[in-house]
């Protein structure tokens, strides 16, 4: 931050004259102050995992959820400025909306992605807005067969001519996070906010790319990471949020869902487990 | 005086001033909204002490064209609200489309079952949707019967129409099926007492039975029919069903019009 008070951060959709724009990089500052939120594409679903840091004694556990479900299939998770999240939550069910008032059929995860790409990219192009404070998780089941437009109520002549290719592949799982300055782009793992670092490092571990990981597993690393990741904070209490989407034959049936109470209890066990093994391993390189 | 025919027989410029032509459009208020196009037929439904019985056929006519024979006229909307359309086919579609928006947007926050909404809620919702598009002018041709279960998980059927006007008995039938299955459901379930009585096997036997009657007697019906049961364990949808046991042996005794002599 060399450049601050050369008078180039005062506006958005500035340049400085080595060509950054600063209002996007405080935007990006902001980010990393914000509870640590991951995403996890495996091969039979999406998982999307919060640190959501609790500010107050006097909130109700388990309430006030930040994973937002954008359309039946898609859900949403955000690190930063929880306001700001909460608009781009809003304005993706809108966008998910609008297209299945076009097409009659749900939005793929990667047009959504595309158009919240667009939408966060017009916030650092006018001095009358600021860009968004926060980086988002994009994760979503797109179908795997064809479905039926919606409102359809037969299924068209039994014979005749069609042209569907036979044995086309549709859908599977799909994961993006957009960052404040509109860039998106698709990940096998994501992670953004206050231990991003940490729970990058981790998800390359996974290696994720070679898409063997289930999703159940998926579940119980994604609570082991956020909990690792909340290391770097650890003064504050936390509460572990975490959704799934899974194949049409999966535990979600395609639907985007919170993880169930006992599995989330269980992946939570396993997290905290695996964290005393670690201070255990620490504790044991220390006596030697 | 000119030759131009929308001036023949109206008062002379000269003497009366300029005439408004305002009169003389040749578009009038829109009108193709006001009749259905592609239409299915009766829906009927009971009420039973568990839940609810509700059966359509698959036909949507085209006029008096038999045209598409597997259209599911049914729509689940949860586990405890089933609707079923007459009327107009596309309205139908638009309303479903309708009804996948609202479930959309009332499933964005993960809600128990007790919390999700029940057929009574519904059929609120919907009877309004189609009170306020005949109030525009605009009316869906529909016959609505929302049937499943209320809030206090007891068996609920009502109807709504294409004025929005809003019914609710222990039998209804839309239709055709007003008038000739109406009859035969009451002579089983007369009134709300006997609702208590009455078994799903009954129920389903019952509405069975109409739409036998209602495929002998309406030329706009199909052998081929879905039916649903609603009761507290969920809906119950089969959308291939087959008329079973008909016999047309009435046909022979039929006089008065035809090709028979005497």
């Amino acid at each position: 931050m060399t450049s601050i008070g050369t008078g180039y951060d005062l506006s958005n959709s500035v340049f400085s004259p080595d060509g950054r724009n600063f209002q996007v990089e405080y935007a990006v500052k902001a980010v990393e102050n914000g509870g640590t939120a991951i995403g996890i594409r495996c091969k039979d679903g999406v998982v999307l995992a919060l640190e959501k840091i609790i500010s107050s004694k006097l909130l109700k556990a388990g309430a006030n959820k930040r994973i937002s479900t954008v359309d039946r299939n898609i859900g949403v998770v955000s690190s930063g400025l929880l306001p700001d999240g909460r608009h781009f939550a809003s304005r993706a069910r809108d966008e998910a909306a609008q297209w299945r008032r076009t097409y009659k059929a749900p939005i793929p995860t990667s047009a959504l992605a595309n158009h919240m790409g667009s939408y966060v990219q017009m916030y650092t192009l006018y001095s009358s807005v600021r860009p968004f404070g926060i980086t988002a998780i994009v994760g979503g089941w797109d179908p795997e067969i064809e479905l039926p437009v919606d409102g359809q109520v037969g299924s068209g002549p039994a014979t005749g001519s069609g042209g569907k290719k036979e044995g086309a592949k549709h859908g599977g799982p799909f994961l993006y996070m957009i960052e404040p300055s509109g860039l998106y782009w698709g990940y096998y793992g994501a992670a953004t906010g206050k231990g991003r670092q940490s729970a990058k490092s981790e998800l390359e571990k996974l290696d994720l790319a070679a898409g063997n990981l289930t999703l159940e597993e998926g579940v119980k690393e994604a609570a082991r990471i956020i909990y690792a990741a909340h290391e770097d904070s650890k003064d504050k209490d936390f509460e572990l949020e975490m959704t799934w989407v899974s194949s049409l034959d999966g535990p979600t049936k395609g639907r985007h869902q919170e993880v169930p109470k006992e599995l989330l209890e269980e992946a939570e066990r396993l997290a905290k487990k695996a964290l005393e093994g670690d201070d255990d391993d620490d504790d044991e390189k220390m006596e030697d | 005086m000119n030759h131009l025919p929308q001036a023949w027989g109206r008062p002379r410029d000269d003497v009366y001033g300029a005439y408004s032509n305002s009169f003389l459009q040749t578009s009038g208020p829109t009108t193709h909204t006001q009749s259905p196009i592609v239409t299915g037929t009766s829906v009927i439904a009971v009420k039973f002490k568990d839940g609810v019985v509700i059966a359509a056929d698959n036909l949507a006519s085209y006029g008096s064209l038999a045209r598409f024979t597997d259209v599911k006229r049914l729509r689940k909307f949860n586990t405890r609200a089933v609707v079923g359309f007459g009327g107009d086919v596309s309205d139908m579609q638009y309303l479903d489309r309708l009804l996948s928006s609202l479930d959309i947007r009332e499933n964005y926050a993960e809600e128990s079952p007790d919390a999700q909404l029940h057929a009574k809620n519904l059929h609120t919702y919907l009877s309004k949707v189609m009170y306020k598009r005949r109030s525009d002018f605009n009316p869906l041709w529909n016959h609505l019967l929302v049937a499943g279960l209320d809030g206090e998980n007891k068996p609920f059927l009502a109807s709504a129409d294409l004025l929005g006007t809003t019914f609710s008995s222990p039998t209804l039938a839309t239709g055709f099926g007003a008038h000739l299955a109406q009859p035969i459901l009451r002579r089983t379930v007369p009134d709300e007492a006997t609702v208590a009585s009455v078994t799903k096997e009954q129920a389903v036997e019952l509405v069975k039975e109409s739409m036998k009657v209602l495929f002998y007697r309406d030329a706009r019906s199909m052998d081929k029919y879905s039916i649903a049961v609603i009761t507290k364990e969920g809906v119950e949808l089969k959308e291939n069903e087959k008329l079973e046991n008909q016999s047309w042996a009435f046909a022979e005794g039929i006089r008065g019009y035809g090709t028979q002599v005497n």
